[in-house]
């Protein structure tokens, strides 16, 4: 049976996903392994968040109480990355 | 993901389920004459295939609903089978089947005459199978992949007939459809290196008309655009350090592939 083509997986697909993110303020509640953090939204929402590949190179720390600014994946709202620490 | 190598137990087993593909076609095509419905065929390799201790490796695969594939004059690939499709003098008809037998698959299909054919058709054929002929010819460790595809291409189109884009053949081992992707057009010397142990089902699919097909309500049978007719041959290929080992036939049987 003759196979219909696949298109190679697209590499635009990451920067889609960070393009269409919504960014939220949230609160730092407790640190996780692997550079994750349960973070509050404003909304009282807890998600888990890890931290922007920008942030973990320039060894930007994050404390439970930071406040942070966190990008919500449209698919899974329950996930997120953490993208700016406020002072 | 990468290509799958097989070694020489796992391709017996592959050549065991290649067998059984090809005594069904053999079967198959004895049966073909005109007013035997598409339906009955597909009956006669369902029977086959579970009388064998096997399963039809189509049936059930993203929906298909039937055994054999069965495609008609200007139907390129994958037609279904249905009772009310009886195939008359002249036409011909294509048939593709798989199976799968402990775990390993095996692909062949071929295009045969009904009755009596006009040369055209005749001609249609036969460049077809010469070009899976030459296909097959490539497959030796070392070549590359779109050595097989630059192989169909140039005897097709040199012979005035044009190669089908829209499907391709594949890699095959513990599923039907395994890496790579293998299409029958390209330059040469391009793609992956074959290497012992590799599985491909090459299946030049050649179209008398324009290169263009389209799909049918039915979510399956594609027919050419320009109504022209298609014909279809396929093996399941092994590469070997002795050259290549065509799966899905006899290792004993020579000359043409079909």
């Amino acid at each position: 049976m003759a196979k219909r083509p696949e298109s190679e997986k697209k590499k635009s697909d990451d920067g889609n996903s960070k393009e269409d993110a919504i960014e939220v303020m949230a609160t730092v509640i407790e640190p996780l392994p692997n550079a994750m953090f349960r973070v509050e939204l404003e909304n009282k929402h807890q998600v888990l968040a890890h931290i922007s590949g920008k942030m973990r190179k320039n060894f930007i720390r994050i404390l439970p109480g930071d406040k942070v600014a966190v990008e919500l994946s449209p698919y899974d709202l329950t996930r997120g990355r953490i993208v700016y620490r406020y002072k | 993901m990468a290509i799958v190598r097989k070694d020489k137990r796992e391709l017996e087993k592959m050549h065991r389920a290649g067998l059984l593909v090809w005594g069904a076609l053999q079967e198959l095509r004895k049966l073909v004459r005109p007013g035997v419905t598409t339906k009955d065929l597909d009956a006669f390799a369902e029977r086959y295939t579970a009388e064998h201790g096997a399963r039809p490796a189509f049936k059930g695969y993203m929906g298909y609903p039937c055994s054999l594939c069965t495609s008609i004059n200007q139907e390129v690939v994958h037609g279904i089978p249905s009772e009310r499709r009886a195939l008359k003098e002249g036409d011909i008809l294509s048939m593709d089947f798989g199976v799968e037998l402990d775990g390993y698959y095996a692909d062949a299909a071929l295009t045969v005459p009904v009755g009596k054919i006009a040369p055209a058709r005749e001609k249609l054929l036969r460049v077809t199978r010469e070009s899976l002929d030459h296909a097959i010819e490539k497959v030796r460790p070392g070549n590359r992949l779109s050595d097989i595809s630059a192989a169909v291409q140039e005897w097709v189109e040199g012979n005035g007939f044009s190669v089908v884009r829209e499907f391709v053949g594949h890699g095959i081992g513990t599923k039907m459809h395994e890496e790579p992707q293998l299409p029958n057009y390209g330059e040469p010397g391009h793609g992956p290196r074959l290497l012992e142990g590799m599985v491909l089902a090459i299946e030049p699919m050649v179209n008398s008309g324009g290169p263009g097909v389209r799909i049918l309500d039915d979510k399956w049978t594609a027919v050419t655009t320009d109504g022209s007719d298609s014909a279809h041959f396929e093996h399941t290929v092994a590469v070997t350090s002795s050259g290549p080992w065509v799966l899905t036939r006899p290792r004993e049987e020579a000359g043409p592939c079909w």
